[in-house]
């Protein structure tokens, strides 16, 4: 009897979880896949069309910039965590906690701060370049973490073999060590744009809500996920809402199923 | 010779790279602790953190009712995700055979992936109506918002508990079995217990996320500013009440929005702190 019940617990709460993703993922696509039209993507926003072309846009050119800054930080400090510091060396403890508190920290905090540093102390104004500096900071832990995984992963012999082979601590690094982790450094920034992408609270007090395509890295420019805050608040916009919810979504979809790819290549390889 | 200096260097280039985070994390303290705390110098932290009644026009300030909020709609988004959390990871890791495991990872990965903004939506078109028709007023208020951040929080609590009860040895699992015990009996008795500092982290990642969910909450948590009578009375997060004012606040109206993040981040170290100190227990 106790296992019966045991059961059925487990069992609903696997089916209630189950039921409402499907409840709001198909909500968004029936009730929203009937509003797509194709003046919502013409290239300039009007108030007739509600065009989402230039938050599409303005989404990937803040991806591109928050990645190229977050990377090569991420990665680079990876590499000190992993390949440099030694046992017992301080500053790894230090980035350790630090990297765990920037994970924790809600986007609204960076929202605050990003506004606070970028667009008042540093007097760059709403603009991209204020957005993608708070979000690059943002994806930083995340990029670290996985990052530092995959090397973590690397077989000693394969850095064995490089300096066997008479190969410094360098070339070794971004000859042998690297290469061979880029799968997994892959699949962190596929997490990293999975987060942008959906990112609203840490952008609209930096990179603000203005609805053309972003044509300076100081022009203001609304992404997909603010585009559609934007809509829901002034409230005249409903029909478009559900249409950028949709094409939202799509994108979501697209980025976890790259993600699955990534992760399941690397898992094949490791067997 | 050259070749050892450019070692030297790039060993320097990474190193800084790492100091990038602490950087960050200093800067962050900084900027909000500098504009935050000499306006709650200025308001007074007794009357703060404890006045009921925010009136900017007034400079009356006091984010107690928000503080309230931000709990109330934290313990509500608990008590619902929790439990379907843990039981869904609890079949995920050993109930499910291979072919619905297999559907249903990708699935919780989906859920966690949904932009918040999307998650509030559904929350405005379905949720409020649905609300305002069985419980009757606005829609908008605490239940709402807790039912809503209780389904968002859930893949962060699924993930993490399960990967929890997956690193259980199974040998537990057997010596339970062996005692004659059946494999739900098995599962609860010695397999989760073994796993409950996991599944406590999991649920301090929960916390984390629904104390500090922003749009989603504002679109349906109704946003007043007083302290709530009811589960269905509209309320206003620490949140919210940054996103909302943020835009046209000056003065002390918007140092005493950033010394509500002050507050936030308060709350959100504790948290970190907590989950902190859990994980270096469970190595330990």
């Amino acid at each position: 009897m106790k296992s019966l019940i045991l059961r059925m617990a487990v069992k609903l709460s696997a089916l209630i979880t189950m039921i409402v993703l499907a409840f709001v993922v198909g909500f968004v696509l029936i009730k929203g896949i009937p509003n797509l039209n194709l003046a919502m993507f013409q290239w300039k926003y009007t108030t007739e069309n509600v065009s989402m072309m230039p938050a599409i846009i303005n989404t990937l050119i803040i991806t591109v910039i928050s990645l190229a800054i977050a990377l090569p930080f991420g990665i680079f400090s990876a590499v000190y965590l992993v390949e440099y510091a030694g046992r017992g060396n301080k500053i790894v403890g230090i980035v350790r906690l630090t990297t765990e508190t920037l994970s924790g920290i809600p986007s609204i905090i960076y929202g605050l701060f990003g506004y606070l540093m970028f667009v008042v102390a540093l007097g760059w104004s709403y603009s991209v370049l204020a957005g993608t500096c708070t979000l690059a900071i943002m994806i930083l832990p995340l990029i670290m973490r996985t990052t530092e995984e995959a090397l973590k992963s690397v077989p000693d012999a394969f850095r064995e073999g490089s300096f066997g082979l008479g190969a410094g601590k360098l070339r070794t690094v971004f000859k042998v060590v690297l290469p061979t982790a880029v799968p997994g450094i892959l699949s962190g920034v596929i997490l990293g744009i999975g987060r942008i992408v959906g990112e609203t609270a840490a952008l609209i007090y930096t990179a603000g809500t203005v609805t053309g395509v972003a044509t300076s890295l100081f022009s203001s420019g609304r992404t997909l996920s603010v585009h559609m805050y934007a809509l829901l608040s002034e409230g005249l916009y409903t029909k478009q809402a559900y249409a950028t919810a949709v094409v939202l979504l799509l994108m979501v979809i697209i980025i976890n199923g790259l993600s699955s790819l990534v992760a399941g290549k690397m898992a094949s390889k490791r067997n | 010779m050259k070749g050892n200096l450019k070692e030297k260097l790039m060993q320097l280039v990474f190193l800084l790279a790492a100091c990038a985070s602490i950087a960050a994390v200093v800067l962050i303290c900084v900027f909000l602790f500098g504009k935050g705390i000499p306006a709650i110098g200025e308001i007074g932290l007794i009357k703060f953190l404890t006045g009921t009644s925010w009136k900017p026009l007034q400079n009356i300030y006091g984010i107690l009712p928000m503080i309230v909020g931000s709990i109330y709609v934290t313990i509500g988004a608990i008590i619902i995700g929790v439990p379907i959390g843990i039981l869904c990871a609890t079949y995920m890791a050993r109930f499910s055979g291979p072919l619905i495991h297999r559907i249903m990872e990708p699935a919780v990965n989906l859920m966690a992936g949904v932009p918040s903004i999307v998650y509030g939506f559904f929350g405005l078109v379905v949720i409020v109506p649905f609300m305002q028709q069985t419980v009757g007023g606005s829609g908008k208020g605490i239940l709402t918002a807790s039912i809503m951040l209780g389904i968002m929080i859930l893949p962060t609590i699924i993930g993490v508990s399960e990967a929890a009860i997956k690193a259980v040895p199974d040998s537990y699992y057997e010596g339970a079995l062996a005692l004659g015990a059946t494999h739900e009996v098995s599962v609860f008795t010695s397999v989760l217990p073994a796993a409950k500092s996991g599944v406590v982290a999991a649920v301090i990642l929960g916390v984390g996320r629904a104390i500090g969910e922003t749009l989603a909450v504002s679109m349906i948590i109704g946003n007043q500013a007083i302290m709530p009578e009811s589960i269905t009375s509209g309320v206003r997060t620490m949140t919210t009440n940054i996103i909302l004012e943020m835009g046209y606040a000056s003065g002390l109206h918007r140092e005493a929005l950033i010394a509500t993040g002050v507050v936030l981040f308060a709350f959100v170290l504790i948290i970190n702190l907590l989950f902190s100190l859990i994980n270096r227990r469970n190595k330990a």
